[in-house]
């Protein structure tokens, strides 16, 4: 099944999980929640049926395991898009998927709770066992309220789950949940004015300035909005030659920015001097669809194209860890890796760790696990998900 | 008989008394008696061995031969020879026995005839030696007398020579005096007269005899007499130094007397200095304000025939002078010079590079190398040599920039015109000659330095270091290194949407670069190096490596195009296929305009690059074949792809499918850089408008006839665009992942027939 969703289960710290949420306009939707045991190398799968429509966006709540939001596209003769919030059980979960209403495709978000026998049985359940598919819970629609839509949606990446942003057409909607229930409200919108059609294509939450910042981007344009006022603060214009597709926030440093975009470039932003980028990476031969930080380790830069290929980069010049770190006053017992971290004295430099050319169609996603630092995953557009870890000399290097 | 035979050896006492053989003829003979004295002056060895006749020298039965037995000898001509034959030996023996006999007596009797005549003249000698003897005494006692005589002579005039040599000293010391004592009047006289050049010569000549018997008191009163009027000469000549306007000359000649008085040099050193500067900045000035306000100012000309006369002969004079007086004074008066010369002659560069700046122009460097020819100061003449390199390299860069504008016109008034084709290769190669013309120039205006009647081209600096470094380096490497850079920041410029620069400006830069990489960079060097005869060992950049930069950039220009026309292209069809709402599409009737505008814009682009670049090399196929194939193949794939769709059962069969199909074709790599050919040029930026063309496909919703729109344009495409490219596959392999997306993309996809796919197709 075609795929474009994917995402870490933010609140999972123990297992190595994923979500990713399918594409079709034929079939029942589904999210796949997919659990990788690192030590016999086994991947297990759940089901979730999301029979709201295709699901184009997914983000999980990063307090409560149970919850997700989906932007997801619905087909159908209802004339009213909704964003949903499910939940599974006590994971929340956000997709977002797209309606169509008689000749209209919307696009809306909701919030879902994944059902809670999901847990215990998913670990048990034999790999392929097709274990019946859950239905998720509906917690709410994130209703864009005849705004157009939703083209993504973020948690605050350190509150308690109860805030949410969605991207609906040229508005920013910050939404508040309701305890424990299944109520989203409105709590303040921004929107975008100008000439011409404006659309919001992507954003990030800043997890820095007590989660205030919220990143965008439209068109070729980077915007930074202050979720107090719901006043930009910032605008990169015309940051790439084309459509910018994605943003990442550099866990550790506050200023930085990294988006990539149709012109087959990553640049990386200091958003307090937004006329230059600090750094241009350009190794991908399409447009790079997928830019994301390690979340502990921010030299460590992943990005996803339609080139079919993923590459880790190794952004050292930028990162937050100093260079010096890696002076050793460690008990290297082996010789090996003791003549690995003499070369690695070397001052290092930015470069690309790995190009991992598994996929066979466009990559549309990539993201890091929550769980284990030197894990991520890649989805293509045929569905494939390959998960790979940090090369082990690198991931020496970098502890050691 | 035999005993005849055995009797004539028996005499004989060594072999060389043996007759001859048989064989023995007339010259034999005479060699032979040659031989015998040889074998009495020992040399028998080596001449016997030597013997051509003997042909083993062992062999005793040769009568010549050093071994020769005679019993040997006999036995053999008994044993090999009849009868007659031994009497015929033994009569040609005895008659050389006495030949040899008469030729021993001749001999001996003409060597006692030359011992007897030589006694004589000997004994003829010894008389004479006798006589010389008594002769060679006789002259030894008329040499005795001589001598005495001389001595006595010499005693008696000694007194009077003595006498005449101290009158002769006393009349000098008396001229001397009258000299000292008639010196004031004399200095007196001369500077009343003016005559200041004599006056510091009997100066010179009386002081220091003044100086040694002042102790005398006449003498004293003299000195002092002469130093007052000294010092008046001094001051006078000061005076005359301070006013100044009677030229350099003339100062200079005041200041050689001044100095010849005595006067400190380093004081006159500075003062005049100081004059010279007076008037050079006068000079100066007057040359400032001719630079005046007021823009129309002489021609440059006559400016630098001004400045030239005046400015830079002054100079030349004030050094020339300088270095001829104050040449005692050692390096710290030559710095002190330079430095002034420096001060002054940044100045005066500074005001003519103004006026040359006013003009424009390039300067005409035949004037300003003349005039420093006369410049004596080395360091000045290479500034001012690397000066005129840097304006002429910035005069290329503006030559270059200001070209690729007319070019830019160019290539924007005929649009506005409505005319297609400016004939960009017309315009290259006016581009291309523009440049090298300037060049050429450039050259022949900077080769007048090194021209052989300067004097100063001579010097190591400008046969060496300027020609190499300056010339070679600066000059011709340094601007086609800052053609390339001019040419890769149009790549560079961040942000524009296919703006800024025009995509036919790029095509042309980048073939520009390419003909300098394959001719003109060599061919600029070459020239280079013959009107400047390099000399110089310092290492140079190779051709090898511009031509590597200049390819790079040529490379890097038009992989910048083919994604510009690329983006151009993708933009139309995103847009066309983002507007469009594909769900409530009706059933197509047409190929969408945006399509064909697709294919007009790319033949469009084909034939501009078509202008520059040659064909390249496309994978063979002819045009029927192709076309038959696509809708064959295009129509029984289809098929395949779609009919799994129908059966919810088998939901995977579709990527299968697709993924073993994947399996047998080779990644695309969208943005690659591309060669140098037409070909690849429009396969690149056909690639990226196809690519784009399925990622937008992917993100949108299709309805039945959504879907069949999409096939009829890629059908359409199909049939227009394979012939741009280099492997037509690539074309099939990307609109087929297109229709296959869109179906994929589409909740209820019914494809159209092929048929009539291919009526709408022709129809439009």
């Amino acid at each position: 099944l075609q795929a474009r969703a994917l995402t870490p289960q933010t609140a999972e710290t123990d297992a190595i999980r994923f979500l990713v949420g399918t594409q079709s306009l034929k079939y029942d939707n589904q999210i796949h929640v997919i659990d990788f045991d690192d030590e016999n190398n086994i991947i297990n799968k759940n089901v979730l049926l999301h029979q709201v429509g295709e699901i184009w966006h997914i983000s999980a709540s990063p307090s409560d395991k149970g919850v997700l939001a989906t932007c997801y596209n619905k087909r159908g003769l209802e004339t009213d898009a909704t964003c949903a919030l499910h939940a599974i059980d006590r994971e929340l979960i956000l997709t977002l998927a797209v309606s169509s209403a008689d000749s209209k495709v919307v696009t809306c978000a909701a919030v879902w709770r994944m059902p809670l026998e999901l847990e215990p049985g998913g670990q048990d359940s034999p790999e392929d066992a097709a274990s019946p598919a859950h239905a998720l819970e509906l917690l709410c629609h994130l209703e864009p309220a005849a705004r157009g839509s939703t083209a993504c949606v973020a948690w605050e990446p350190a509150g308690d789950g109860k805030r949410v942003i969605s991207l609906a057409d040229n508005h920013i909607l910050l939404w508040d949940l309701q305890e424990s229930s299944s109520q989203a409200m409105l709590a303040s919108s921004a929107s975008l004015e100008g000439k011409g059609q404006l659309k919001f294509t992507t954003g990030r939450w800043s997890p820095h300035h007590n989660c205030s910042q919220v990143a965008t981007a439209n068109d070729t344009a980077i915007r930074g909005w202050d979720t107090r006022t719901m006043s930009q603060i910032y605008c990169i214009e015309s940051a790439h030659g084309q459509l910018v597709r994605d943003l990442d926030f550099n866990p550790n440093k506050q200023y930085y920015l990294a988006s990539c975009g149709d012109d087959c470039k990553v640049k990386f932003w200091d958003t307090r001097n937004v006329a230059e980028p600090v750094k241009t990476l350009e190794e991908h031969s399409h447009w790079v669809w997928n830019v994301r930080y390690n979340h502990s380790h921010d030299q460590l830069v992943l990005t996803g194209s339609s080139d079919s290929r993923v590459i880790l980069s190794n952004m050292v010049s930028i990162s937050s860890e100093p260079f010096g770190h890696l002076v050793d006053d460690d008990d290297l017992s082996d010789q090996e890796e003791r003549r690995l971290e003499e070369k690695s004295q070397e001052p290092p430099q930015d470069s690309v760790i790995a190009t991992y050319e598994e996929h066979e169609d466009s990559v549309y996603a990539v993201d890091w696990s929550s769980a284990d630092p030197w894990l991520f995953a890649s989805l293509s557009y045929d569905g494939r998900l390959v998960i790979n870890r940090v090369p082990r000399a690198l991931k020496y290097h970098i502890l050691l | 008989a035999m005993a005849a035979a055995a009797a004539a050896p028996g005499p004989g006492s060594g072999p060389g008394d043996s007759p001859e053989g048989p064989e023995a003829e007339g010259p034999e003979r005479r060699r032979k008696a040659h031989g015998m004295l040889k074998l009495y002056y020992g040399l028998s060895e080596g001449e016997a061995a030597g013997r051509p006749s003997g042909p083993d020298p062992l062999d005793p039965t040769d009568l010549n031969g050093a071994h020769f037995d005679p019993e040997v000898y006999l036995d053999k001509l008994r044993r090999e020879c009849p009868l007659a034959q031994l009497m015929d030996s033994e009569t040609d023996m005895v008659r050389q026995i006495r030949a040899l006999d008469s030729d021993m007596q001749t001999l001996v009797y003409e060597n006692y005839n030359k011992f007897i005549s030589a006694t004589d003249t000997i004994r003829k000698m010894k008389n004479d030696f006798r006589k010389m003897e008594d002769e060679m005494d006789r002259l030894a006692t008329n040499m005795a007398v001589i001598t005495d005589f001389s001595a006595r002579i010499s005693a008696t005039l000694q007194d009077r020579h003595e006498r005449i040599t101290k009158l002769a000293g006393v009349h000098a010391l008396l001229r001397k005096l009258q000299f000292l004592f008639e010196l004031p009047s004399r200095l007196t006289k001369c500077v009343e007269l003016g005559a200041y050049g004599q006056a510091v010569r009997y100066q010179g000549r009386a002081r220091a005899v003044l100086q040694q018997y002042q102790h005398l008191p006449s003498f004293r009163a003299i000195q002092d007499d002469c130093q007052v009027i000294t010092a008046r000469l001094a001051q006078q000549l000061r005076q005359r130094f301070r006013e100044g306007g009677s030229g350099a000359p003339e100062q200079a000649e005041c200041v050689e007397l001044l100095l010849a008085l005595g006067e400190p040099a380093e004081e006159l050193c500075e003062e005049f200095l100081a004059h010279a500067r007076g008037r050079l900045e006068e000079e100066l000035r007057s040359l400032e304000a001719e630079l005046g306000p007021s823009p129309p100012a002489p021609d440059v000309l006559e400016f630098t025939d001004h400045g030239g006369s005046g400015f830079v002969g002054g100079l030349c004079q004030v050094a020339a002078a300088y270095q001829e007086l104050f040449a005692a004074q050692g390096p710290a008066g030559a710095d002190k010079l330079a430095a002034f010369a420096r001060e002054l002659g940044s100045r005066y560069f500074a005001l003519v590079e103004r006026r040359l700046a006013q003009e424009q122009g390039s300067g005409d460097n035949s004037l300003l190398v003349r005039a420093l020819d006369r410049f004596a100061a080395t360091e000045i003449v290479e500034r001012v040599a690397r000066e005129r390199l840097g304006h002429h390299l910035q005069g290329l860069q503006a030559a270059f920039l200001g070209s690729l504008t007319d070019v830019r016109q160019a290539l924007a008034a005929p649009r506005i015109a409505g005319k297609e084709g400016p004939g960009l290769a017309e315009l290259l190669a006016n581009v291309a000659s523009s440049i090298l013309s300037h060049i050429k120039a450039s050259l022949a205006s900077v080769h007048l330095f090194t021209a052989k009647e300067v004097s100063f081209s001579n010097k190591p600096y400008f046969r060496g270091e300027f020609c190499s470094q300056g010339v070679r380096e600066s000059l011709i490497v340094g601007f086609i290194r800052s053609m390339c850079q001019t040419a890769q920041s149009f790549c560079d410029s961040p942000g524009e949407k296919g703006g800024a620069t025009p995509p036919a400006l790029l095509l042309l830069l980048s073939r520009l670069c390419l003909d300098y990489e394959t001719a003109t960079i060599s061919y600029i060097l070459t020239l280079t190096d013959e009107q400047f005869l390099v000399q110089d060992q310092s290492p140079v950049t190779p051709v090898s490596t511009l031509c590597a930069e200049a390819r790079e950039t040529a490379r890097r220009l038009l992989t910048h195009y083919v994604k510009v026309q690329g983006l151009v292209i993708s933009q139309m069809l995103r847009k066309s296929v983002e507007t469009r709402d594909w769900l409530s599409t009706l059933e197509p009737r047409n190929v969408r305009a945006v399509m064909k505008r697709v294919v007009e814009d790319t033949t469009a682009i084909d034939v501009q690059v078509g202008l520059l670049y040659e064909e390249g090399v496309r994978k063979a196929q002819s045009s029927d074949s192709s076309k038959r194939t696509f809708s064959v193949y295009s129509s029984s794939r289809q098929q395949g792809r779609y009919a799994p769709s129908y059966t919810p059962s088998a939901p995977m069969d579709t990527n299968l499918l697709s993924n073993i199909q994947k399996l047998f074709s080779e990644r695309i790599d969208v943005f690659s850089p591309v060669e140098f050919n037409k070909v690849s040029v429009l396969t690149g930026i056909i690639k990226i408008s196809l690519k784009t063309l399925l990622e937008c496909v992917r993100l949108r919703t299709f309805g039945r006839f959504g879907l069949q729109q999409v096939q009829v344009d890629c059908h359409f495409l199909q049939l227009y665009l394979w012939r741009f490219v280099a492997d037509e596959e690539l074309v099939h392999l990307l609109l087929d992942e297109v229709v296959a997306s869109a179906a994929l993309r589409c909740p209820d996809p019914v494809p159209m027939e092929p048929s009539v796919v291919e009526v709408i197709c022709e129809r439009g």
